[in-house]
């Protein structure tokens, strides 16, 4: 499994680096939702502080949503996904494959991110032993419930559309618990973030443990 | 149709248990009464043939005859609802996921689509998809070289070749897989004179080392002249070939004949 998972990682991160979708599109894409949000708050500087970390994590949020579409458009091109159940490949080992290859995009795009912050927002980065769990395990959290949904809606005709829908009222847990821990890492007060880094690593763990049971079936099935 | 959508579920409820005898596990092939529906559409409306370890099977039959459905079939890529299935050993009528990936990973499908990825060069994606179906990146080099995408094509991205390339490149891939059993939907197709050489000469290598050959298509011509037998699918079943002795037709297929009558009329 592990070998299989490494495989289709190491693919799909080639895949990324010869597109370069993440660097000219994605990356992109987050900055400038930022610069946006800056322009819309920028009267009450105070409010754009107050919201720093739901500003930061709705970009990660949506940019995620692109790398993910992107990583399951590449398996809906013609005949790669019957080339892919004919692999012979685990199906947990392509579930762990492309939620590392997701999760290793969004943690480079969450570096850039943060530097987006500390620019346009004024905010000095604190509580790295907080901050640091946060972004992994939200991350992990991302990528793993991504890929659940990722795989179910590339099997649809509407997989454009369908996936935010799908994917977007999953992912409001991830959204509250990484804004509320991030908040308390930045504002150096970690005890409570600690309660909410709890909670991001319960739903890492439950997507990654319900991706291990059901990537194969849905795969097979959608 | 719609009758056809209510006979189903009625049908799927009469799922034949798996069926082990010897005569069917020593064949390549075994397929009797088979059926199998593309979401309510019978596209296997009892099939029954069987193929021998080393032969080269030529499918014929007009579009929509259920060809591609047959090999992909044969593949576990569509599900055989009734009737017997038995491919390489692996019994499909219901099986389970782990049988599927076990045959999968004997199986070689050439279907209409490629199967690679675009961005990804010759190189990167025949040596992925022979490490992910376990074989050696030594026979990945060694398919590329038989298919002539050794020079500078082997570091062109897919999606910069041409339809013949890309089709050599899909055939690379399964030759460096080495399964047992081929499936070729339309080999020749998009191919120039020399492509088509080449897939013909493969074929007939692949004859020669035992290999078991299914072949969809309609280049009668040139198919034929590699097969060793041909068989011709009509409305989902093969036509002029009964059951042989003791195998009885599945319960199933006369009903769903009676649907297919009234498809394959509309079939152009």
């Amino acid at each position: 499994m592990f070998r299989d998972a490494a495989l289709v990682a190491g693919k799909d991160l080639r895949l990324e680096l010869r597109s370069r979708v993440g660097v000219a599109q994605v990356a992109p894409f987050a900055l400038l939702m930022l610069i946006l949000f800056a322009f819309a708050l920028d009267p009450d500087r105070a409010v754009l502080q107050r919201a720093t970390a739901g500003l930061y994590w709705v970009a990660v949020l949506f940019s995620a949503l692109l790398a993910i579409q992107r990583a399951f458009a590449v398996e809906s091109d013609e005949g790669v996904r019957d080339a892919l159940r004919l692999s012979g490949l685990d199906p947990a080992g392509i579930f762990l494959g492309k939620v590392a290859a997701i999760a290793i995009q969004l943690l480079v795009l969450e570096v850039l991110l943060l530097g987006g912050v500390v620019v346009l927002y004024n905010a000095e980065p604190s509580g790295f032993a907080l901050l640091v769990p946060t972004c992994l395990s939200a991350t992990l959290g991302l990528a793993a419930a991504g890929c659940i949904y990722g795989v179910l809606a590339a099997g649809l005709r509407v997989k454009e559309t369908i996936l935010p829908l799908l994917l977007l009222p999953v992912l409001a847990p991830v959204l509250i618990a990484a804004t509320q821990a991030f908040e308390a890492a930045l504002g150096g007060a970690t005890g409570e973030g600690w309660r909410w880094l709890g909670l991001l690593l319960v739903f890492a763990a439950a997507y990654v443990a319900l991706g291990f049971g059901t990537f194969g079936l849905l795969l097979e099935e959608s | 149709m719609v009758e056809v959508g209510v006979s189903r579920t009625r049908h799927q409820d009469r799922v034949r248990p798996p069926v082990r005898s010897s005569y069917a596990m020593e064949l390549a092939v075994h397929f009797r009464g088979a059926v199998s529906f593309l979401g309510r559409f019978p596209a296997l409306t009892g099939v029954d043939l069987d193929v021998g370890p080393g032969e080269v099977v030529l499918l014929r039959g007009p579009n929509g005859a259920g060809k591609t459905t047959l090999l992909r079939c044969c593949a576990a890529l569509v599900r055989v609802s009734a009737g017997e299935a038995v491919v390489l050993g692996h019994e499909l009528v219901g099986a389970s996921a782990e049988v599927r990936r076990s045959l999968r990973r004997r199986v070689g499908l050439l279907g209409h689509g490629a199967g690679l990825y675009d961005e990804l060069t010759v190189a990167d994606n025949v040596t992925f998809w022979a490490r992910a179906g376990g074989a050696d990146p030594v026979d990945a080099e060694a398919a590329m070289v038989q298919l002539g995408l050794d020079g500078r094509l082997r570091h062109l991205a897919v999606g910069r070749l041409s339809a013949g390339q890309r089709r050599r490149t899909s055939l690379a891939v399964m030759l460096a897989r080495r399964p047992a059993l081929w499936l070729l939907d339309e080999p020749h197709a998009g191919l120039d004179q020399t492509g088509r050489d080449v897939i013909d000469r493969l074929i007939l290598d692949a004859r020669a080392a035992g290999v078991t050959v299914l072949i969809a298509s309609h280049e009668l011509d040139r198919a034929e002249a590699v097969a060793t037998r041909t068989v011709t699918l009509v409305g989902g079943s093969v036509l002029g070939a009964p059951p042989t002795p003791g195998s009885a037709r599945s319960p199933i297929a006369a009903p769903v004949d009676r649907a297919q009558d009234e498809v394959v009329d509309r079939v152009p």
